[in-house]
């Protein structure tokens, strides 16, 4: 208990420190455009806060990255245990998963935008970013699998529900923790850098986009926080689903 | 209902593990099988559990059977309760559960995960999983091995009164065990695969 507030009030200090630094810059500095100080950006972001719209932008995206998100995730293990049950679809699949991984988010969004509107844009980035990570991680998963305990199963006939979460859950799980871990981030990085290109309404991208076309670098920083502080509370809520699910299983 | 078992022959690349076993079982008969090592004994049982394929031969009235086993490793779920690894083979309720467990298991060790328990107590809860589960063959691969000698005669005494009526087969390096059990023993030769009873 001790350890852990020692722990806490270090991290503390750390960030204060940081901030520190960066109010010195932005003082040495003297440039608002260029960089501006925390003052100016927690000013910003209880303006923004303030600001009717605010809901509209952060709830509208914040809405979208986490559909396609929890697209990617569903169809990413729906699809892996498809591709492990039959191999050949598995193969069939592989080079349209390896291209949506290595393919640049800028060209998909071009693409995007050409073939249809930008209102869903974000949701198409975000499921494209993160699928190939949950698929990959979930198909090692599967293959993780205790043979021997399979083995049993199968001799003792247990019903395929028993199966996947006896089985099944507690050997994908940690994968898919390791591949969601990254996939978050990603998906909400590449998220809003399609929306900042593509301007949907009501976004956070298009108030990325407002700030970068009136220098308003506090404005910016302010939606950037928004962004972190959104990104953070999704993963927790999916880590805690995720630990919902694994202790779950273990109630003897 | 009968078991019949021709002239399986099993080969693993050049080796030779079961060179034309046959038997038959009928209800509530029970065969014991020993041989040293490499033999063909685990192999001879994979195949009754439809594990693995004879490269000759055939199993007549198998697939009528409801087959229930121990393996040579005690293959249960580690994070689990000895009461949840029974329940998830036999679907019984709890309650009936732990008074089976109850009979060779110290009733404290009934509700902690299975890897907290010892490797004879692992043991003791997979021979329970195999006797609750609805079946008409018991298959068992050395499963009184990690055993003391006291707690394996009681093991045997249970499993005696309760795969009573039906066919089982189990593997040992012990004729004792063939003894306490009360059942015929099936030599199996490692150099030739040949049967000798």
């Amino acid at each position: 208990m001790k350890k852990q507030t020692a722990r806490n009030g270090r991290k503390v200090i750390i960030i204060f420190g940081w901030i520190l630094i960066w109010q010195g810059l932005s003082i040495w500095i003297g440039n608002d455009i260029l960089i501006a100080g925390p003052v100016d950006v927690g000013k910003a972001l209880i303006r923004n806060i303030g600001d009717p719209e605010f809901i509209k932008s952060a709830g509208n995206s914040f809405v979208k990255i986490s559909l396609g998100f929890f697209l990617a995730f569903s169809s990413g293990v729906v699809i892996a245990s498809f591709t492990h049950r039959f191999p050949l679809l598995g193969e069939i699949l592989q080079p349209v998963i390896t291209l949506m991984k290595t393919v640049p988010v800028a060209s998909v969004v071009i693409l995007l935008l050409i073939w249809t509107t930008s209102e869903n844009l974000s949701v198409a980035v975000s499921f494209m970013v993160t699928f190939p990570a949950i698929y990959f991680q979930m198909q090692e998963g599967i293959r993780s699998v205790d043979h021997k305990l399979l083995e049993m199963a199968q001799v003792f006939e247990l019903s395929p529900w028993k199966k996947i979460w006896y089985l099944y859950r507690p050997a994908v799980l940690p994968y898919l923790a390791g591949s969601c871990r990254a996939a978050v981030g990603m998906g909400w990085k590449s998220g809003i850098a399609a929306e900042v290109i593509g301007v949907p309404n009501h976004t956070i991208g298009e108030r990325l986009y407002t700030a970068k076309i009136y220098l308003e670098t506090a404005d910016l920083f302010a939606w950037t926080i928004v962004v972190l502080i959104l990104c953070s509370l999704f993963e927790k809520t999916v880590f805690l689903v995720l630990g919902w699910i694994n202790r779950k299983g273990r109630t003897k | 209902m009968k078991l019949e078992i021709c002239n399986l022959k099993k080969k693993y690349e050049k080796k030779t593990v079961l060179d034309g076993v046959s038997f038959t079982l009928e209800d509530g008969e029970g065969l014991c099988l020993m041989g040293s090592s490499g033999c063909g004994k685990t192999t001879l049982l994979r195949i009754l559990m439809r594990l693995e394929k004879p490269d000759e031969g055939a199993v007549y009235g198998i697939e009528k059977l409801r087959i229930s086993a121990v393996f040579q490793e005690d293959r249960l779920f580690d994070d689990l309760s000895a009461i949840k690894n029974v329940w998830l083979v036999c679907g019984s309720s709890e309650e009936s559960i732990r008074h089976e467990l109850s009979e060779i298991l110290p009733a404290e060790s009934l509700d902690q995960p299975v890897c907290q328990l010892s490797g004879g107590m692992r043991r003791r809860v997979s021979l329970v999983r195999a006797a609750m589960k609805k079946s008409d063959l018991i298959l068992m691969d050395e499963p009184f091995a990690g055993l003391d000698e006291e707690t394996k005669r009681t093991v045997i005494e249970y499993m005696k009164k309760k795969i009573k009526g039906k066919m089982f087969l189990f593997s040992t390096h012990q004729e004792e065990d063939a003894h306490l059990f009360g059942t015929k023993i099936l030599r199996l030769a490692a150099e030739h695969g040949s049967v000798k009873k």
